[in-house]
């Protein structure tokens, strides 16, 4: 049941970033137009506010082959809409605590609170994300295997 | 008829396994399930009934029929359906035998359900008659024996001997290839066979629902039954789960679907229930748009249609299985006795 | 269990009698005594069939979201732990008050008829209940069993004899031992275990998954008119665990979508046919509620905001998880 450490050196993690709209986003734009570099296999899905994303869209990144899944939202009390990071923070905070009870590695799961004039903090919060998830290896409790038959 | 002394079970089903795979009632995180025996595995002889019925293992739950890979403008289709693997499956009881009969009614009448076909074939049932029925049987009542239940081969538990017979042409050929570990039964022994078959069957007799008529459950009282009143009062207990259709050993309705893997299509075939709210969906709608009416259609179909167009042949065999584990205790016991022909007067 | 069957039985009839209410939602006798089926007495002639012991677990709140919106009064017999549930969907405005008479019952407990069945009692025609005492008459001859030992995992984890909404009480009197219990005891084991014993702990449990909706359709929380499991638009409607994942997503968000709404009544364990420790889900969910916004019971009241339709500027962030549970 262990995860292997993946010996394929060649191993590239696939992170799913959901980014709101008003703040990370905008904040992955700044790093972008700072040339500020962040791993190439994060992939950015822009959401109106963090509490957008429904536990539902997590889910289904791992069953389509995501290794990683980090959720941007503005910070507290930033919010564009007032409040909805305060809901998101605790919806992801049982769902995350969840997924750790069902056995799934704690460090596949991440929020941050990036705001549109932290291009540094995106930069870095990417890289060390996609550094963890390059230790974790590749995510094997919570794929599904006939996507990944499909892939070759 | 050939016996084996139950101390010896376990190098019997390692000599099957050698070659071919082999499933028996084997209990796995509390529940007894009919699953591929290995050596380490818990073998449960003594469980009367499997949650789930044997039928898995000639219909499985869910199983691949057929892949389209797309790539760019091309789509290639991929044969992906695997049911060629020869097996062996022991420890069926009599009534879960009696099913395998209802299901060959339906899957392999005109056109036949090669699937299901292919592993009817490649299977031998294996049966074990029943020592200790329980108060939620009614076998009896369908006419099955379960003192000798059918099968390719038959075997029964009599104190520290397994009594094994062989039914079909296909359970003698079978039987050739394992045929060393066996002693040959004598006559003392099928006088203990006898006398046990005669313990098990007084208590049959005894047993709560032996006795439960069938009378009026016929094609001439179809209209009858299906307008009768009495459904909205049976079913309003239903909450619609698919608990007694997934357990039962003759439902047979399943639904194909095409899961979308992003590269490609995976078509698949799985149990459906009459008992949700999307069976019998169409592209207009649904015509069953209430519980009532899928709870009859349920009962309905095992009690009337199924003998209607097979020869008064009830598509229940008695296993109780509904019985135990429906959760608001909702079944064809209770339906069979509030619709049956005494009370409707 | 005798005495106030008969006390609740007198009431009932009187207040269908006298026009009180219209409709009685309770439990219908069954084969064996211990099947009994949530059923509708609509006269008082049809009360020989009701019947109250201890295997009348079934919730019947969930049955008020239909029966209160038909017209007439029902009167509902609900246990203490029922109430919560009732309650919840009161909240949830599910159920239409006005239409419902809540006739709080009285309860020890109720049985699990598994656990009669696992101690090798078989072949089970009736059970009779004489104080903490069950005697079983089986076709194998007479058996008995001490009434506590076959208690329901929701019963062993009593929230209390108290009922939180009701217009009438029917009580015996008579004292009623409370269980000391801690429910978070089997989820702080599982907390205890390594990331990969607790994936292999529920892979093993979730293989055994039949998908029969039995969970879902009997909680008296889940009650979205169409789930998104049936729903063919939803992409992720589906009637069969094709791959292991979806055993994962099946129970991730049923549990996930009761979150700080379940009031851990244990229906879907009790139902579960393969006896899979459902409620271990949505425990750990109360259990960190719990820990991390205050203790919060479900149904508890009608009004106040869930944990989850709250918040707080202060709350803990989402790295405690990392931070709490060390390096496992």
């Amino acid at each position: 049941m262990s995860i292997e450490k993946t010996e394929d050196s060649n191993f590239e993690p696939l992170i799913v970033a959901f980014c709101c709209n008003w703040c990370s986003y905008a904040g992955a734009d700044l790093a972008g137009t700072s040339r500020l570099s962040y791993p190439a296999n994060v992939k950015i899905i822009r959401v109106p506010c963090s509490c957008r994303v429904n536990p539902m869209f997590i889910l289904r990144a791992f069953q389509r082959g995501a290794d990683g899944v980090i959720i941007c939202g503005c910070h507290p009390g930033d919010c564009h809409y007032s409040t909805g990071n305060y809901y998101a923070r605790r919806r992801m905070t049982l769902l995350f605590s969840m997924l750790d009870y069902l056995g799934i590695e704690r460090g596949r799961t991440r929020v941050e609170w990036v705001s549109a004039a932290e291009g540094v903090k995106f930069s870095t919060v990417m890289n060390e994300f996609s550094k963890t998830i390059h230790e974790l290896g590749e995510n094997k409790k919570l794929r599904d295997l006939r996507c990944k038959e499909f892939l070759d | 008829m050939y016996k084996i002394s139950t101390d010896h079970l376990t190098e019997l089903f390692s000599s099957i396994s050698h070659d071919r795979a082999l499933y028996m009632p084997i209990e796995k995180n509390g529940q007894v399930q009919f699953d591929r025996w290995m050596e380490d595995k818990k073998v449960r002889l003594d469980a009367l009934n499997t949650v789930k019925s044997p039928k898995d293992l000639f219909f499985p739950q869910s199983e691949n029929i057929v892949a389209f890979k797309i790539k760019g403008k091309n789509i290639s289709i991929i044969e992906n359906r695997d049911e060629s693997e020869p097996f062996v499956v022991f420890g069926v009881r009599a009534c879960d035998a009696a099913s395998f009969d209802i299901l060959d009614m339906v899957f392999l009448q005109d056109p036949v359900d090669t699937y299901y076909k292919a592993r009817r074939d490649n299977g031998i049932v294996v049966t074990l008659a029943c020592s200790e029925p329980e108060e939620t049987c009614f076998c009896s009542v369908f006419g099955i024996d379960a003192t000798n239940p059918s099968g390719d081969i038959a075997t029964w538990i009599v104190d520290d001997m397994l009594y094994w017979e062989s039914l079909t042409e296909k359970g003698e050929r079978f039987t050739e290839t394992i045929k060393d570990l066996f002693e040959s039964a004598d006559f003392l022994d099928e006088e203990a066979l006898k006398s046990h078959k005669e313990d098990v069957e007084k208590i049959i007799e005894k047993l709560p629902l032996h006795d439960l008529s069938l009378d009026g459950f016929n094609s001439e009282a179809m209209d009858e039954k299906f307008n009768s009143p009495k459904w909205e009062e049976l079913s309003e207990a239903c909450i619609g789960c698919g608990t007694c259709t997934f357990i039962c050993p003759t439902c047979q309705c399943y639904d194909i679907r095409d899961y979308d893997t992003g590269q490609g299509i995976q078509r698949f075939r799985c149990w459906d229930s009459c008992m949700y709210s999307d069976f019998t969906r169409m592209a207009h709608g649904n015509p069953r748009t209430s519980q009532v009416e899928r709870f009859r259609q349920r009962f309905m179909h095992k009690l009337i249609y199924f003998p209607t167009n097979n020869d008064g042949v009830y598509s229940c065999v008695g296993c109780g299985r509904c019985v135990a584990k429906c959760p608001v205790s909702m079944n064809i016991v209770k339906v069979i006795k509030a619709m049956g022909v005494d009370e409707n007067v | 269990m005798q005495r106030i069957f008969g006390l609740i039985k007198d009431r009932v009839g009187a207040l269908l009698a006298d026009g009180t209410v219209d409709r009685v939602i309770g439990w219908e006798k069954g084969e064996f005594l211990y099947d009994h089926t949530p059923a509708i007495f609509n006269a008082e002639d049809d009360l020989v069939d009701l019947v109250y012991d201890g295997f009348c677990a079934s919730n019947l709140s969930k049955y008020l979201i239909d029966e209160s919106k038909k017209d007439g009064k029902i009167l509902a017999l609900l246990k203490p732990c029922d109430t919560y549930n009732f309650n919840q969907l009161i909240k949830e405005h599910r159920i239409n008050r006005d239409n419902v008479y809540v006739l709080g019952i009285e309860c020890r407990g109720m049985l699990d008829i598994d656990k009669i069945r696992a101690l090798g009692i078989k072949g089970i025609e009736k059970v009779e209940e004489q104080g903490d005492e069950l005697y079983i008459q089986t076709i194998y001859g007479d058996k008995t069993c001490k009434r506590n030992e076959v208690l329901l995992e929701k019963c062993i984890n009593c929230k209390g004899k108290e009922h939180v909404a009701y217009d009438e009480l029917v009580t015996s009197g008579e004292d009623i031992p409370q269980v000391e219990s801690n429910r978070f005891e089997d989820v702080e084991k599982l907390e205890a275990m390594t990331s990969d014993e607790r994936f292999a702990f529920w892979r093993g449990e979730l293989s055994k998954c039949i998908r029969c909706n039995a969970c879902r359709n009997v909680c008296p929380i889940c009650s979205c008119v169409e789930c998104v499991f049936d729903n063919k638009d939803s992409v992720v409607a589906s009637k069969a665990n094709t791959d292991e994942f979806e055993e994962n997503l099946f129970h991730i968000i049923r549990a996930f979508h009761v979150a700080g709404r379940c009031t851990d009544c244990g229906e879907c364990s009790r139902v579960c046919p393969q006896g899979i420790p459902l409620h271990l889900l949505n425990r750990k969910i109360i259990k960190d509620i719990n820990e991390f916004y205050g203790e919060y019971q479900a149904g508890q009241d009608t009004n106040s905001l869930g944990p989850l339709t709250d918040f707080t500027k202060e709350d803990v962030e989402p790295s405690i998880i990392t931070e709490k549970g060390g390096e496992k």
